[in-house]
């Protein structure tokens, strides 16, 4: 039972990832490979200030998403003017600056020797460390994500941004400012990583930078696509489906050397299949141009 | 009353001239059309006014207000309406939210009226929606509202980019070769639509190479060839214009007439 909520939480951090994804990439068309690296802002801030200034959990959650949503726009500010690729080569990059910079920063961040010991959330004198409560935790940040997605999509806000997924240049002949509207997006995008990642941190209670890889940018990508762009639904369906499906593979008794790196292959095998048969992801209603 | 004015403009790719100095005016609630064979810089000429391209040389004023290095979605805002030569709609959302797309939203398209989902949104949005299906029944695409755009025919994209920017309700449109790939019918219809765009009051410069498609409807036509202006005037003086005979027939036109 208690494995079967590990899975199910940590299917709610994905889920948190992949919705605010699914906002850049899905709805605005951005294709940005850097998500993780906001996750890991937020996650390091919270864990930082708990640890060092004995902040609280509730209070650094919040500071690390600001945190994850200001670098957003630093970031985003001058990359969010390159087109396509080169949007993407540019997240790429920021997704690895942050990963060396949170792996070699020893006198802050301990480097690979990761934060230990980093307290739970608690809430009126009771901790929430594991099990039941802490779902509840996370499925309400996977409530809220949802809630707040799912109104700026649904809204003349989230019809200029698909707009600008359509067709950049016909947005501008429509007198929106498309550059504007891209920041803002790439902003609350971090700001949601940057809470999944500070969840991720006080439940683990550990973190290191391998946590934080471009693979698991890559990871949460394979979620939005695979579940399908621009569908809020298809985020739930692709996670659900990519974290469960290989913890069965555990029940086939292999050894972790073989099933690790068939987990990445079976990844591999079902993009390609699904680019094939079906571009626009399962649930998706848009398709790559 | 002048709504356009070009001053002197000219725009160089890697050297090559594709608008050399060309000025004119556009008087307000008139139909001109920008008349030239290919690569002749008309479309250049309109990127050049609605600033997806800024000029090396020259001045563009709308409505007495300089434009010239103003970004593209300001000019919009301003009330200059463009559609493209090559169609570019929204292909994979419906008909409808591509014309509800051009509409300026006072404060219904903030990021946190979506947030919160405010009444104010909600309002302007129905309200919205209403004009947007008046617009749709003036270029008649009312039965294809809920279909994707990418499901239209080439005679429908054509409307809907029109419809789009009339829900934007510019001063000055700019119709790049509204009338390309048109079936005859629907040619008549988008004729009749740019008539009575110019009885509500509004301007209308389009872009054509075809003489024949000018005739009748431009009030003025505008010449160009190799990026310079050639001739401009009424459609029958045009017509009767050596160099634009030449242009288009070719000099031996011109020795035996």
């Amino acid at each position: 039972m208690d494995y079967l909520i590990h899975i199910l939480i940590i299917t709610g951090i994905y889920t948190i990832l992949t919705l605010s994804l699914n906002l850049i990439v899905g709805f605005t068309g951005l294709p940005a490979l850097g998500h993780i690296a906001f996750a890991c802002i937020g996650a390091y801030t919270s864990s930082l200030l708990a640890l060092n200034f004995g902040i609280s959990p509730w209070i650094g959650l919040f500071i690390g998403a600001i945190l994850a949503g200001f670098f957003g726009m630093v970031i985003g500010f001058p990359s969010l003017r390159l087109k396509g690729d080169y949007f993407a080569l540019a997240t790429f990059g920021l997704g690895i600056i942050v990963y060396s910079i949170v792996k070699n920063w020893v006198s802050l961040t301990r480097g690979p020797m990761g934060l230990p010991g980093i307290p739970h959330f608690s809430l009126f004198g009771y901790e929430i460390s594991s099990g039941w409560s802490y779902l509840i935790l996370v499925l309400t940040f996977v409530l809220l994500t949802y809630l707040a997605i799912r109104n700026i999509t649904n809204s003349p806000f989230g019809r200029i941004l698909k707009g600008i997924r359509e067709d950049e240049i016909a947005t501008l002949a429509m007198g929106k400012n498309v550059n504007k509207y891209k920041l803002i997006v790439f902003v609350v995008g971090a700001f949601f990583a940057g809470i999944a990642g500070s969840l991720y941190a006080h439940y683990i209670t550990f973190i290191d930078p391998s946590s934080f890889t471009v693979m698991e940018s890559f990871t949460v990508l394979l979620m939005v696509v695979f579940g399908g762009m621009g569908s809020l639904k298809g985020s739930f369906v692709g996670v659900l489906i990519l974290v469960v499906f290989p913890e069965l593979l555990r029940f086939l008794g292999m050894p972790n050397s073989i099933a690790a790196p068939l987990r990445q292959m079976i990844y591999g095998l079902l993009l390609i299949i699904l680019m094939i048969w079906r571009p626009q992801g399962l649930l998706g209603k848009f398709k790559f141009k | 009353m002048t709504i356009l004015q070009v001053q002197n403009l000219v725009k160089e790719f890697d050297g090559i001239k594709a608008v050399d100095d060309i000025s004119f005016e556009i008087e307000k609630n008139s139909i001109c059309a920008l008349l030239g064979p290919n690569g002749s810089g008309k479309t250049t000429v309109f990127n050049l006014i609605s600033g997806y391209l800024k000029p090396e040389r020259g001045k563009i004023f709308f409505n007495g207000k300089e434009i010239t290095l103003l970004s593209p979605h300001k000019i919009a805002k301003l009330g200059i309406g463009r559609t493209f030569q090559n169609i570019r709609l929204f292909l994979q959302i419906s008909v409808l939210d591509n014309v509800m797309l051009g509409f300026k939203y006072e404060k219904g398209d903030k990021f946190f009226s979506a947030l919160f989902q405010t009444k104010r949104m909600k309002k302007e949005e129905k309200e919205n929606l209403f004009k947007a299906e008046e617009i749709l029944k003036f270029v008649g695409l009312i039965d294809k509202k809920y279909e994707l755009a990418e499901n239209l025919s080439h005679g429908q994209r054509k409307l809907l980019e029109l419809a789009r920017i009339l829900a934007r309700e510019p001063k000055l449109f700019l119709l790049d070769e509204p009338f390309a790939g048109l079936f005859p019918e629907t040619k008549k219809t988008m004729v009749d639509l740019i008539r009575k765009l110019k009885e509500g009051g509004k301007t209308i410069l389009f872009i054509e190479h075809d003489i024949n498609s000018v005739m009748g409807l431009a009030e003025k036509v505008i010449v160009l060839n190799y990026g310079k202006k050639i001739a401009e005037g009424k459609p029958e003086e045009v017509r009767n214009n050596k160099e634009v005979l030449n242009v288009y027939l070719g000099k031996k036109y011109e020795q035996n007439p």
